[in-house]
């Protein structure tokens, strides 16, 4: 095959890539895009062994069956609560894959047609350098927003005196040795840009807390286009450059997006510190508040006589895994007459429209769910809103009370509805470590138990 | 003066030679110039720079597209960019496949075995998110 005809059909895949992120623009031509995305690769692939002289069949063919078999078992055995960190972990995966192959062009330059060794094109070296570097600070990183959020380590930010200064001062670092690198086409200097860089991945997500993950995870996405887009540069291969454009802009806005959700500017995030000085924040009265407590009879009552619900679900209903009942107890209204919706926080669980999933597994339609801008000002002529495993993005103190640490962040309007009903395990406070003046507000009723058993509880209700 | 003609013809004919020598050395230091230049081989831009375009132009690509995703199919997103950015397999299958066995093709071997995993991983996870999408049924 001609490098002409090998470049059409990696433009061929690059348009097909194009149309698989085209066809999430709703849920019905997302299937199909699906398609797109997997013809693509499987043409990139396929034209690659066309182009090359000789092939070991045996080791690709070796190392596509053992990855892709590890792969498949993965993706089948997955819980849908778990897809933050198995994303994290895949994202850690491209980094690895992306540090191995500026490792392999730089030994054997002459496959690539970028030189012979220890004189390979300046250009080459200095992507390949850029290209090493991104990837090895993706694979570390991801490994660490994995392990936050698998719990191996504790989501509290780890925090130091001159943190700031150390990572600035690798990073200059880091553009050192690849001068050196590049001048003197030296093995030495790219072994210890990498072991820099890994490092540095490390110490630059350590100080960004759990309640951060969306951002992380969508930013170390970005990482992982860029990384490939920068070996794209040092093959000169217009495919690799075309996605890793493609997926470096989405893990860009996708982390816009998450930032905006919260209020928090992506400077500050990256910074981290967020959410350590948790006791801090909300025991600023210290007085006790009294609040209303009540019982699945309640809110079976309130809501068969409702004529609207909207249930605002958060991170914590998928940890209780009540998201079944939750949906039981929605179908149970609706044959009573009762118009149930469901709206959605931009941050919601733990990833970029992670709830947006979980509710899906549970088999609510997603004609039924909303985000937040949709409804918001439904609340208003909403008899009962249903808030179960959120709390911080219904605090209405984000929009009245400018101490509160969570002020300016955009919030569900809860607290307009005629009734709330508020499920929770206990009376303390959130994931951001805010006090909620919801709770004590004289429409809201606290529904202190688990997530799941009250909702089967109301369940029960609901069918006596 | 016959003898004279003929050494001047001489003399002519000799600065000619000299000439011509002088006008090919000038030729092939030319040539030299030009292909250490690269004009002679590629006349265009350089592949950083036609790479560069391409890159430029795929990012609004990327953020038009992008921006079109309903926050509904936001973790799919993540899913399907996952593994098409597995991409990089075709960097990782060269190296793996030239035939010889040494660094380099250890190194592709289990860059190609890292991205397959991402590959099939990636696009079966999607596969299972967007399976649960299902409209109301009335």
């Amino acid at each position: 095959m001609s490098y002409n005809l090998a470049a059409f059909f990696y433009l061929i895949a690059s348009v097909c890539f194009i149309l698989a992120l085209r066809g999430l623009s709703h849920p019905e031509s997302s299937r199909g895009g699906l398609r797109f995305g997997i013809a693509g690769m499987v043409i990139a692939v396929i034209t690659t062994l066309f182009i090359m002289p000789q092939v070991n069949f045996v080791l690709i063919l070796l190392g596509i069956i053992v990855g892709g078999a590890i792969g498949t078992v993965i993706a089948i055995r997955i819980q849908m609560t778990a897809l933050p960190q198995l994303v994290a972990a895949f994202h850690s995966l491209v980094g690895l894959a992306a540090v191995l192959v500026a490792a392999a062009a730089f030994y054997n330059p002459a496959a690539y047609g970028i030189g012979v060794p220890g004189d390979i094109k300046t250009a080459s070296l200095i992507e390949m350098a850029i290209g090493a570097a991104i990837g090895a600070i993706t694979f570390t990183g991801s490994i660490v927003a994995f392990a936050k959020l698998q719990g191996l380590v504790s989501g509290k930010p780890v925090v130091f005196a001159m943190q700031h200064w150390l990572n600035l001062a690798l990073g200059i670092l880091a553009v050192i040795l690849i001068i050196w690198m590049v001048a003197g086409q030296s093995a030495t200097a790219f072994w210890l840009l990498v072991l820099l860089t890994l490092v540095l991945g490390v110490l630059i997500i350590i100080p960004i807390g759990g309640a951060d993950m969306p951002v992380v995870i969508s930013m170390l996405n970005s990482y992982s286009g860029w990384a490939a887009a920068g070996i794209g540069f040092t093959l000169g291969n217009n495919l690799l450059i075309i996605t890793g454009a493609l997926v470096g802009s989405a893990g860009a806005i996708l982390s816009y997006i998450m930032c905006k959700g919260m209020n928090r500017s992506f400077i500050s995030v990256i910074l981290g510190g967020f959410g350590g000085e948790s006791a801090a924040a909300g025991a600023g009265d210290g007085e006790q508040r009294s609040y209303r407590q009540g019982a699945a009879d309640d809110a079976a009552f309130l809501m068969r006589n409702a004529e609207k619900v909207i249930i605002v679900p958060g991170y914590g209903m998928a940890v209780a895994q009540a998201q079944h009942a939750l949906r039981e107890m929605a179908d149970l209204l609706k044959g009573e007459g009762v118009e149930v919706k469901y709206a959605i926080h931009p941050v919601a669980g733990r990833m970029p429209g992670h709830m947006y999933v979980l509710l899906a597994e549970a088999n609510v339609p997603y004609d039924e769910v909303f985000e937040m801008d949709e409804i918001n000002r439904e609340f208003a002529e909403t008899d009962v809103a249903f808030v179960i495993g959120a709390n911080d993005v219904t605090n209405p103190s984000a929009k009245s009370d400018p101490a509160s640490p969570i002020y300016g962040m955009p919030v569900l309007d809860v607290e307009k509805a005629q009734n709330v009903l508020f499920v929770k395990r206990s009376m303390a406070s959130g994931y951001a470590g805010v006090d909620n003046p919801l709770f004590y507000m004289d429409q809201t009723m606290m529904l202190l138990a688990d997530a799941k058993k009250m909702c089967e509880d109301i369940v029960k209700a609901l069918e006596a | 003066m016959s003898e004279d003609l003929m050494q001047q013809a001489i003399d002519l004919a000799n600065r000619a030679r000299d000439l011509s020598d002088d006008a090919a050395a000038l030729a092939r230091e030319t040539a030299r110039i030009s292909s250490d230049s690269g004009l002679v081989e590629a006349v265009g831009p350089s592949p950083l720079i036609t790479g560069l375009t391409v890159f430029i132009l795929a990012i609004f690509v990327g953020y038009y597209v992008v921006w079109r995703v309903t926050p509904a199919l936001h973790s799919p997103l993540m899913g399907v960019t996952n593994a098409i950015s597995s991409v990089i397999i075709v960097g990782a299958l060269i190296a793996a496949g030239t035939g010889d066995f040494g660094f380099s093709e250890i190194m592709g071997f289990i860059a190609v075995t890292l991205a397959s995993v991402n590959i099939f991983g990636g696009f079966l996870v999607t596969h299972r998110m967007l399976s649960m999408f299902k409209k109301k049924q009335k």
